[in-house]
């Protein structure tokens, strides 16, 4: 595809880098001249100098012929505004980083309005991220579809657990959870497991359920031993304001402790019912002042990555709390997974893997019937989501007589406009009109009898 | 240092100029020429070279601006060395010195011919002096990168091959500007080669003078030049020179359908307006020399675009013009063509940004808080551009003080010398006195030749990459 990236900070570059790698077209436009030149340095793009929403950068940049445009400028309005030019001008798909709470109020009108295809907000994504973090703490990666109704959740099979040298066959016998493995992770391999597959305590496995269902289903296998209630949140920035927003009605208690006294007003405001706390998150005595030995979570959310950080190491050690850390610095990935820190969340890196998916989505669903793909476990694994289509050769049969290739497991049909989404078994049925989920390890379907021997 | 990554780009290197060899050899057997054996040997050679170099892609495939220059530099070192070789082999150049000069200054497009006669060389081995041209005319890497699979890197190889003060992208992928750029240029030869044919010139002459004029070369077809074409193939030449020497930016903006912008880049209009003043201003000067005022324009015109652009044909021995023609020849020589063209010499662009700097500079003297930009193309000029530029411009002068005074020891004529100089820095091929168009440079001793060898790679790659390789930081071991 024809892509044009319009800014190249953080989240500019890793799309440019990624975008590049799968042999896109790409322009990227900058109004800094010298990050110009170091991008065009180091991948296959073309690069232009110039303001992003000006309608002649963009024509030099080859709007014209673009297929999608990104917007990531650090300003909303400059990236709304490009997005509105780029639409209006040549008719392109276009995904804008829109992150002032003032528009996510009104993100649905903006997005309608201005045509845009994609909006994504980077501290809204984190909250989002870290909320289901919250309300699944035995996972330790959540990735939803289906526009949020389905997820695939990764976790660590127990020791004792049913599940220890349990066949896949046997799991609905044994647990009263309708949900479907859908990988498995064993010294590094992942395998989508047919039904003679023998799990094992230790293996990484990850299922694909509706929310209800896996909290039921962690239940029973003994992951969930407790639920979170409490949550301590250091630092009262916009993601911090979102979390609260996304925590709402969970039942969890939110205690957040920021330093400025303004803020903490202001967030006192929109949520009553929390403990805003105006302090130093840093000062040892104010965080056991607060219960930290007894807080189920904690999320370090600062401006600064190494106080970050530093305060999760201290949590993991003064309690037994769940702990997630927010860091902005793309770099030293590796060293910070070798810290046991929990979950890190990095905001960025969060946006640029969405707006990645939505472009690998729509390179898909470009003459085939993909609606919407996902790459999982590092890229090893596939979630497909197929409309199926009147004559398809899927339509028919029980999925016990479909001759699917292996490493292909049909993992949820959303079934009609309502929504309901069905766990299959051999039983079950693909209709026309069905939405099917299929988790594979090959890549490059296209059509849904790409499944098919 | 990434060895093992130069040393599989010099690999597919010979692999091309193996195919590329082929060519002559078929020339040869064409017509009859026991010779062809010479340039089929030498492919075979090129090829077994290439592959005893490199058996596999090496793991790690990274490199930086320092490898982008030497890869260039020793491509085209390397591409000299091999090429030369047929021509020993055959006896066309029994000695090899003479046989790298003849080679070298074909790939850079100079045309500087160490022959008498040429007409007694084989015609294999006057199509490979001629391909040559159009090989290094727009560059060996460019095609390389054109039909190779893309890297992110490759970018750095385009900058350090590509002439220019700013080498830009016409769309994203490297791989696909190279190969608008190769397209361009082949069908911009073929219309040369077909209107040749169409005003009745032979074959040969057709397709060897368009290889010539494609990659602003040089060499000619046979001993008397142009003398035996009509005045309308004459013209025809004329005409593509000036074409060649335009920025190939502007053909593809062309074919964008972007006319505005293609009229507006402004180097075309200075190069097109250097060569109007030139053409007139030689024209009276030569009005005498000529029975019919057409004449005088006709030789001008061929002359200045045969200079300007760097090609250096002659239909005249201007050897005998006026001192003032001579003088704004040996002027034009220095300027050169357009950036991102097949031409050589400083580039009219640099010229541009020259001259714009010094005003500017004036400027500030007389309004010592006056502010104001550099533009070009309505764009502003980054100071870095610009200072490189300058630093440019130096080095050239360094590097061309030095050759002229290596050049001396030789004892010949300070205006010879320094034209020889002059027209191998620049690529151009003849220069004045003992160098003109109806000299040669067979008589240079063999340290002059190895010197303007250098001058020749090192004005067609735009001194950098040549110069990288003297640097002893650039070898350790990294």
């Amino acid at each position: 595809m024809r892509i044009i990236v319009a800014g190249c900070g953080k989240v500019g570059w890793t799309i440019t880098e990624e975008l590049s790698r799968e042999g896109h077209d790409i322009a990227v436009i900058d109004i800094r001249p010298k990050v110009i030149e170091a991008i065009t340095n180091s991948f296959d793009v073309l690069g232009v100098v110039g303001n992003a929403a000006s309608f002649n950068v963009q024509k030099e940049a080859g709007i014209d012929r673009a297929d999608l445009l990104i917007a990531v400028t650090d300003a909303d309005e400059e990236n709304m505004l490009t997005c509105l030019i780029a639409k209006k001008a040549a008719g392109c798909r276009t995904v804008a980083r829109v992150r002032n709470p003032v528009y996510t109020e009104e993100i649905g009108f903006i997005k309608e309005e201005l045509g845009l295809s994609m909006i994504i907000n980077p501290e809204l994504a984190a909250a989002g991220e870290i909320a289901s973090l919250l309300r699944f703490p035995s996972a330790i990666d959540i990735d939803s579809f289906a526009r949020g109704r389905l997820s695939l959740l990764k976790f660590v099979i127990p020791e004792g657990s049913p599940l220890d040298r349990c066949a896949v066959k046997d799991i609905r016998k044994s647990i009263k959870a309708d949900v479907l493995i859908c990988t498995d992770e064993r010294n590094g391999e992942v395998v989508i497991p047919d039904g003679h597959f023998v799990l094992q305590a230790k293996d990484k496995a990850s299922i694909v359920a509706t929310p209800d269902n896996a909290r039921a289903f962690f239940d029973h296998i003994g992951l969930e031993q407790h639920r979170i209630r409490s949550c301590i949140i250091i630092g009262g920035g916009t993601i911090a304001y979102y979390l609260m927003r996304a925590l709402r009605g969970t039942g969890i208690h939110v205690t957040v402790i920021e330093q400025d006294e303004a803020r903490c007003r202001y967030l006192s405001e929109q949520y009553p019912q929390a403990d805003i706390i105006c302090g130093d998150g840093t000062n040892e005595r104010l965080l056991q002042e607060e219960g930290i030995a007894a807080a189920d979570s904690f999320v370090a959310l600062t401006g600064i990555d190494e106080t970050n950080i530093f305060l999760t190491l201290y949590a993991k050690n003064a309690s037994k709390a769940k702990s997630v850390v927010k860091v902005g610095h793309v770099g030293y990935r590796d060293i910070l997974e070798t810290m046991d820190l929990g979950s890190i969340v990095d905001p960025k890196s969060l946006t640029a893997e969405r707006i990645i998916s939505f472009v690998r989505a729509m390179q898909n669903s470009i003459g085939s019937n993909v609606e919407t793909l996902y790459r999982l476990i590092e890229g090893k694994v596939e979630a497909l989501e197929f409309a199926i289509q009147e004559g398809s050769p899927v339509v028919g049969p029980q999925l016990s007589e479909l001759r699917t290739k292996k490493g292909v497991l049909v993992a949820a049909i959303n079934r009609g406009g309502n929504g309901k989404i069905l766990i299959p078994n051999g039983q079950s049925t693909i209709q026309v009109g069905d939405r099917v989920v299929v988790v594979t390890t090959h890549s490059g379907f296209r059509d849904i009898k790409d499944i098919l021997e | 240092m990434n060895n093992k990554m130069i040393l599989y780009i010099l690999s597919i290197i010979l692999k091309l100029e193996a195919a590329f060899l082929l060519l002559p050899a078929l020339t040869g057997l064409i017509y009859r020429e026991r010779e062809w054996a010479a340039y089929f040997g030498a492919a075979v050679l090129c090829l077994a070279a290439g592959f005893l170099m490199s058996r596999k892609k090496p793991e790690d495939t990274t490199f930086f601006t320092k490898e982008g220059f030497v890869i260039v530099a020793l491509s085209w070192i390397i591409m000299s060395v091999f090429g030369a070789l047929p021509f020993v082999f055959s006896r066309d150049i029994p000695n090899y010195t003479d046989a790298l000069f003849e080679m070298i200054s074909g790939f850079t497009t100079t045309g500087a011919s160490v022959l008498d006669n040429i007409d007694l060389v084989s015609h294999a081995g006057r199509m490979w002096r001629s391909f040559s041209h159009w090989i290094g005319g727009m560059g060996v890497i460019v095609f390389m990168l054109a039909i190779l699979p893309s890297s992110g890197a490759n970018m750095r190889l385009m900058r350090a091959e590509s002439p220019g003060p700013s080498v830009g992208k016409l769309v994203p992928k490297v791989k696909q500007t190279a190969g608008i750029l190769y397209q361009i240029y082949i069908v911009l030869t073929l219309i040369e080669i077909v209107l040749l044919l169409v005003s009745g010139m032979p074959v040969f002459d057709a397709v060897t003078i368009s290889f010539g004029t494609a990659g602003t070369g040089g060499f000619s077809a046979r001993a008397s030049g142009f003398e035996e074409y009509t005045i309308l193939q004459q013209g025809i030449v004329t005409v593509f020179m000036i074409l060649f020497g335009v920025n190939f930016n502007a053909y593809y903006l062309l074919l964008a359908k972007k006319w505005k912008d293609a009229f507006q880049i402004e180097e075309i209009r200075w190069y097109l307006g250097i060569i109007a003043a030139a053409v007139v201003m030689i024209a009276i000067n030569t009005r005498h020399l000529y029975p019919t005022a057409f004449l005088s324009f006709h030789h001008a015109a061929f002359q200045v675009g045969s200079i300007i652009t760097t090609t250096g044909f002659a239909t005249a021995d201007f050897n005998l013009w006026p001192e003032l023609s001579k003088t704004i020849l040996v002027t034009l020589m220095f300027i050169g063509a357009c950036a991102g063209s097949t031409g050589g010499g400083l580039k009219v662009a640099r010229m541009i940004i020259l001259v714009k700097s010094v005003r500017l500079d004036l400027f500030r003297a007389i309004h010592p808080r006056g502010v104001k930009t550099l533009k070009m193309d309505g764009k502003s000029l980054d100071e870095e551009t610009v200072r490189g530029v300058s630093a440019y411009f130096v080095t050239y002068i360094v590097l061309f003080i030095l050759s002229n005074l290596i050049l001396s020891f030789n004892g010949l004529d300070p205006v010879t010398n320094f034209t020889a100089v002059t027209a191998n820095f620049n690529n151009i091929g003849p220069g004045l006195s003992l160098v003109g168009p109806m000299g040669n440079f067979g008589m240079m001793p063999w340290y002059a030749k190895y010197t303007l060898m250098f001058d020749m790679l090192a004005g067609r790659l735009e001194l950098y990459p040549m110069m990288m390789l003297f640097i002893p930081a650039i070898w350790r071991k990294r």
